[in-house]
C-alpha cells in the first residue's frame, strides 16, 4: 500500500509477477481515493444534517429525514427573540479576552521553564505534572463558591469565567515550552553577548521566531471558552443572562424543549461553527505544528 | 525467567521475541515500582536532612552574625535597611506587618476554627424588633476551611518569607566582609528584567495556579475526610465536620450483601480503564492509518482530505458531539434512516443498551480522535528518513514489512509519552461521555447519590456526585483522589518504562 518509490534497483522477487509496479499503484492509488471519499463523507455527512435541518421550515422536531420539505430562514430569525444573542456576546467577549490574557501567561510559563535555569525548576514542573494529575472537575466547587462570593457568578459568570480560566492556565505550558525547546539556545548566547538583557532577548528574539506557536496558543484559547459548559453552567447556575453558548444551546436539547427547539439549536449550532471553525481552517497551519511538536516533545 | 544476550536474542524466533518483550514488560513493573519507592525514600531523606541543614544555618547564622542579623530574626527586613538595601528591607518589613496585622482579625480566628469547623450552626431565635422567628447564621464550615487553609498558606509564606530574609542577612554580611558593595534597589530593580528575569515572568501564572489550582486541590482533598454535603453544606442547614477517614471506609467496605459501593467503583473503573485503552489505540492506529493513506505518493488533493477530516476539531464538540447524540438516538436520524429503508424492524439501542452504548461511545471517539491523530502522525511520517524505506525495499521488504519495522517502532518511540498522556486523558474525558450519552443507561450498581448509568466514567459520576439535590462532595472527593492514584500509578509505570523517556537537554 505505501510503495513511496518505483525506481527501484533491483525488484523484490514477490513483487516481480503478474503486472508492473506502476499498474500496482494506480490501483491502489484509486482504491485509496476511493477510501478517502468514504471517509471524507462519513465525516462530513454530521455538519451537513446540521446545515441542512437549520433550513428546514415545516416542523421544529427530530425527524427521521434529513432535506427539508420546505426551505426558509425561519429558524435563524426566531433565534433572535430567544436569549442567544446574549449568549453569543458573552461567549465572544469571555473567548477574546481569554485568548489574550491566556497567551500572554503560557508563553511567560513556558519561555521562562524553557530557557531558564533557575534552582527549584524541575521541582516546579514535577509539582505541576502532579498538580495536573488531579480530576480539574474536583475544583470546580469550590471555585464556584469563591466567585460567588466575590459576585461573579450568575448575571456576572462572564468576568468569573475569564478570571478563572486565565489563572489556571499557567498549567497548559507543555506544547510552547516544547516549541521554546526548539530554538537554539546559541541565539540568546549571541544576544547576551552583545549586551541584551534578558527582557530585550525575550522581546526581539524570541518572540519574532515564535509566531507559531503564539497563533496556536491563541487559536486553542479562543476555541476553549465556545466549547466549555460544565463550568460555565456551574457558574451562571441557571440565570440565561450569564450563560454562554454552550449552557444555553445544552439546555434547549432536554426532554421538555427539544420538540420546540430542535431545528433552533441546529441554526444556532451553525451561526456558532461558522466564525470557529472559519478561524480554524484559516490558521490550520499553526495548529498543526502546534500539535505536532507537542506530541513529539511531550 | 532466562535474561537473553543480545546475539540470542536476535536468534530467536519472531513470536518469541515479542513474548519476550511482554516477558519483560510484566517483569520490569515490580522493579519500577520498587525503584518508585526508593526514589520517594531517597527523597525524604534528602528533605529531612535538607531541614536540618536549614535550622543550623538558621543556628549559625543567628550566633555568627553582627546585632543587625539578629534584630532581623524578629523584625524582618531591618538588616537590609541598616545596611542600605531599603527597598528590600521595606517589602520584607510590610510583609510582615500584614502578616501580623492579618493574623490578629482574621487569621486566628480561622485557624481556631479549623479543628472543629465551627461550633454554632444556624439558629431560630426570636426577634423583639420585629417580633417574629427568625433564622440566625453563625458558623461557615465552608469559610473555615477555605479560609483556615489559606491562612495555613499564608503561615507558610511567612516561613519562607523570614528565611529567606536570614539568608539575605548572612549574604549580605559576607558581601561586607569581603568589601565589596551591596545591590541598590536600583541594580534590584533591573535584575528583574534581566538576570532574575524568571520571577517576574513566573510571578503572575504561579499566583494564579496556586491561588485558583492549588489552593482548591488541597480544599477539596480536605473535603473527602468531612462529611459535608447537600444536607451539610456549612452554613443554612447543618455545619460539616471531619470525619476521618469514614468516606473512604464506606466506599471501600460498604454492602448489604448483594451490592457494595466496592463493587460499583470496581465496575466503573474497569469500564474508564477500557474505555481509555480502546479510545487511545483505535485512535492511534487508525488515524496513522489515515495519515499514510493521505500521505501517500501519487493521492492527489492531499489539503483538501486533511481539511475535511479537521472539521470535527474546529466546529465547537458541544455542537457537534450533541447533534451526534441526537442521530443516533431512537427516533433520531441513523434509525429513521434504517427503518424507511426497511433494513431494521424496530429502533436500534444505541443509547438504551449497555453494550451497544459502550460500543457507539468508542465508535464516535474515533470519528472525533482521528483527526487529532492524523495531524500529528502526518508531521511525524514525513520526519522519518527516506533512506530507512530505501533501503528495507533494496532488502526486499513489502509494505507490510516496511511499516511492522520502520513505520511502527518509530511512531512508537517518538510518541509514547503522548500515548501516555493521552490514555490518562482520556480516562478523564468528560467532555465525549456527558455530552454523549450523559452517562445513560441506567445502572443497576449502587451508587452513593446521583443516577450512575452504564457508560459513566469516573470523571462523569464525581460530577454526578456533586450536582443533585443532596450533592456528596465528600464522594465525589474521595473518588476524585481515587482517579489521581489511579492515574499517578499508571503515568509514573509507564513512563519509567517507556524507551522514549528523553533528556530535555538534548533538543537545545
Amino acid at each position: 500500500m505505501k510503495r513511496k518509490n518505483n525506481q527501484l534497483p533491483e525488484l523484490p522477487p514477490q513483487a516481480k509477477h503478474h503486472m508492473g509496479i506502476k499498474a500496482r499503484n494506480a490501483i491502489s492509488n484509486t482504491f485509496i481515493h476511493i477510501l478517502l471519499v468514504i471517509i471524507t463523507i462519513i465525516w462530513l455527512v454530521p455538519f451537513v444534517c446540521i446545515i441542512l435541518q437549520s433550513f428546514r421550515v415545516e416542523s421544529t422536531h427530530m425527524v427521521g429525514y434529513v432535506i427539508p420539505k420546505d426551505w426558509g430562514l425561519d429558524n435563524y430569525i426566531a433565534l433572535f427573540d430567544t436569549d442567544f444573542p446574549k449568549w453569543y456576546i458573552n461567549t465572544l467577549v469571555t473567548a477574546i479576552i481569554t485568548a489574550l490574557l491566556q497567551t500572554v501567561i503560557v508563553l511567560c510559563m513556558s519561555y521562562t521553564l524553557s530557557r531558564f535555569r533557575f534552582k527549584g525548576r524541575k521541582l516546579l514542573m514535577r509539582f505541576m505534572l502532579i498538580l495536573g494529575m488531579f480530576p480539574g472537575m474536583l475544583t470546580m466547587i469550590i471555585l464556584y463558591r469563591v466567585l460567588k462570593d466575590i459576585g461573579m457568578t450568575e448575571a456576572n459568570a462572564v468576568p468569573g469565567l475569564i478570571l478563572v480560566y486565565i489563572a489556571s492556565s499557567g498549567m497548559g505550558y507543555y506544547v510552547s515550552k516544547g516549541f521554546f525547546d526548539t530554538i537554539p539556545k546559541s541565539l540568546d548566547e549571541a544576544a547576551r553577548i552583545d549586551g541584551a538583557t534578558r527582557f530585550q532577548i525575550l522581546t526581539k528574539v524570541i518572540l519574532p521566531l515564535a509566531k507559531p506557536i503564539v497563533i496556536y496558543t491563541i487559536l486553542t484559547a479562543f476555541m476553549a471558552p465556545w466549547g466549555d459548559f460544565v463550568f460555565a453552567r456551574y457558574v451562571s447556575m441557571n440565570v440565561s443572562s450569564g450563560m454562554n453558548v454552550a449552557v444555553g444551546l445544552f439546555s434547549w436539547l432536554n426532554k421538555d424543549m427539544i420538540d420546540g427547539r430542535y431545528t433552533m439549536f441546529c441554526a444556532a449550532g451553525v451561526l456558532v461553527a461558522l466564525p470557529v471553525a472559519l478561524l480554524f481552517i484559516f490558521l490550520q497551519k499553526y495548529y498543526v505544528e502546534g500539535v505536532t511538536g507537542g506530541a513529539v516533545k511531550g | 525467567m532466562k535474561k537473553y544476550s543480545d546475539l540470542e536474542y536476535l536468534r530467536l524466533p519472531k513470536w518469541k521475541r515479542f513474548l519476550y518483550a511482554v516477558i519483560c514488560f510484566f517483569v520490569g513493573i515490580p522493579g519500577s515500582i520498587l525503584g518508585l519507592f526508593k526514589k520517594i525514600g531517597l527523597g525524604i531523606v534528602k528533605f529531612l536532612t535538607g531541614i536540618k541543614n536549614e535550622f543550623v544555618d538558621i543556628g549559625t547564622t543567628f550566633t555568627n552574625g553582627d546585632w543587625k542579623t539578629k534584630v532581623s530574626f524578629f523584625i524582618m527586613g531591618f538588616g537590609n535597611i541598616a545596611r542600605g538595601q531599603i527597598l528590600r528591607g521595606l517589602l520584607f518589613f510590610i510583609f510582615e506587618v500584614v502578616f501580623i496585622v492579618y493574623m490578629i482579625f482574621a487569621g486566628s480566628y480561622w485557624l481556631s476554627m479549623l479543628p472543629s469547623l465551627g461550633l454554632r450552626g444556624p439558629e431560630v431565635v426570636y426577634d423583639p424588633i420585629y417580633d417574629a422567628y427568625v433564622t440566625e447564621y453563625f458558623d461557615n464550615s465552608f469559610k473555615i476551611l477555605l479560609y483556615g487553609v489559606l491562612t495555613l498558606f499564608f503561615i507558610i509564606a511567612l516561613i519562607y518569607t523570614w528565611r529567606i530574609n536570614i539568608k539575605q542577612n548572612k549574604i549580605s554580611e559576607q558581601i561586607i566582609r569581603s568589601g565589596k558593595k551591596l545591590r541598590s534597589g536600583k541594580d534590584d530593580l533591573r535584575s528583574l528584567v534581566d538576570d532574575q528575569f524568571h520571577k517576574t515572568l513566573l510571578a503572575l501564572p504561579l499566583t494564579g495556579i496556586i491561588v485558583f489550582t492549588m489552593m482548591p486541590i488541597v480544599f477539596m482533598i480536605l473535603v473527602a475526610f468531612t462529611n459535608y454535603d447537600g444536607a451539610h453544606n456549612g452554613f443554612s442547614n447543618n455545619l460539616f465536620t471531619w470525619v476521618g477517614l469514614d468516606n473512604f471506609n464506606s466506599l471501600l467496605s460498604w454492602s448489604n450483601g448483594e451490592v457494595s459501593y466496592a463493587a460499583t467503583f470496581g465496575e466503573v473503573l474497569t469500564w474508564t480503564l477500557i474505555w481509555a485503552f480502546f479510545a487511545t489505540f483505535t485512535n492511534y492506529f487508525l488515524g496513522m492509518l489515515v495519515a499514510m493513506m493521505i500521505n501517500k505518493k501519487g493521492i492527489r488533493i492531499k489539503k483538501f482530505w486533511r481539511t475535511c477530516l479537521v472539521f470535527t476539531i474546529a466546529v465547537p464538540q458541544f455542537i457537534s458531539l450533541l447533534y451526534v447524540s441526537k442521530m443516533f438516538a431512537n427516533n433520531g436520524l441513523i434509525n429513521g434512516f434504517l427503518l424507511n429503508l426497511g433494513l431494521i424492524e424496530k429502533a436500534l439501542p444505541f443509547w438504551t443498551d449497555t453494550t451497544w452504548a459502550r460500543i457507539t461511545v468508542i465508535i464516535i471517539n474515533i470519528w472525533i480522535g482521528i483527526p487529532y491523530l492524523m495531524l500529528i502522525a502526518t508531521g511525524i511520517l514525513m520526519n522519518i528518513p527516506k533512506d530507512l524505506y530505501e533501503s528495507a525495499k533494496v532488502d526486499g521488504a513489502g509494505p507490510f514489512m516496511q511499516y511492522t519495522k520502520i513505520t511502527l517502532p518509530y511512531m512508537l518511540f517518538v510518541t509514547g509519552p503522548y500515548l501516555l498522556t493521552s490514555f490518562t486523558s482520556n480516562m478523564n474525558n468528560f467532555n465525549v461521555i456527558y455530552l454523549l450519552t450523559g452517562g445513560a443507561p441506567t445502572s443497576t450498581l449502587p451508587s452513593p447519590g446521583g443516577n450512575l448509568g452504564d457508560t459513566d466514567l469516573l470523571i462523569t459520576w464525581l460530577f454526578k456526585l456533586t450536582t443533585f439535590e443532596e450533592a456528596k462532595y465528600y464522594m465525589a472527593s474521595v473518588i476524585g483522589i481515587l482517579v489521581f492514584i489511579v492515574v499517578a500509578i499508571i503515568s509514573l509505570v509507564v513512563y519509567n518504562l517507556l524507551p522514549s523517556t528523553k533528556n530535555e537537554e538534548d533538543f537545545q
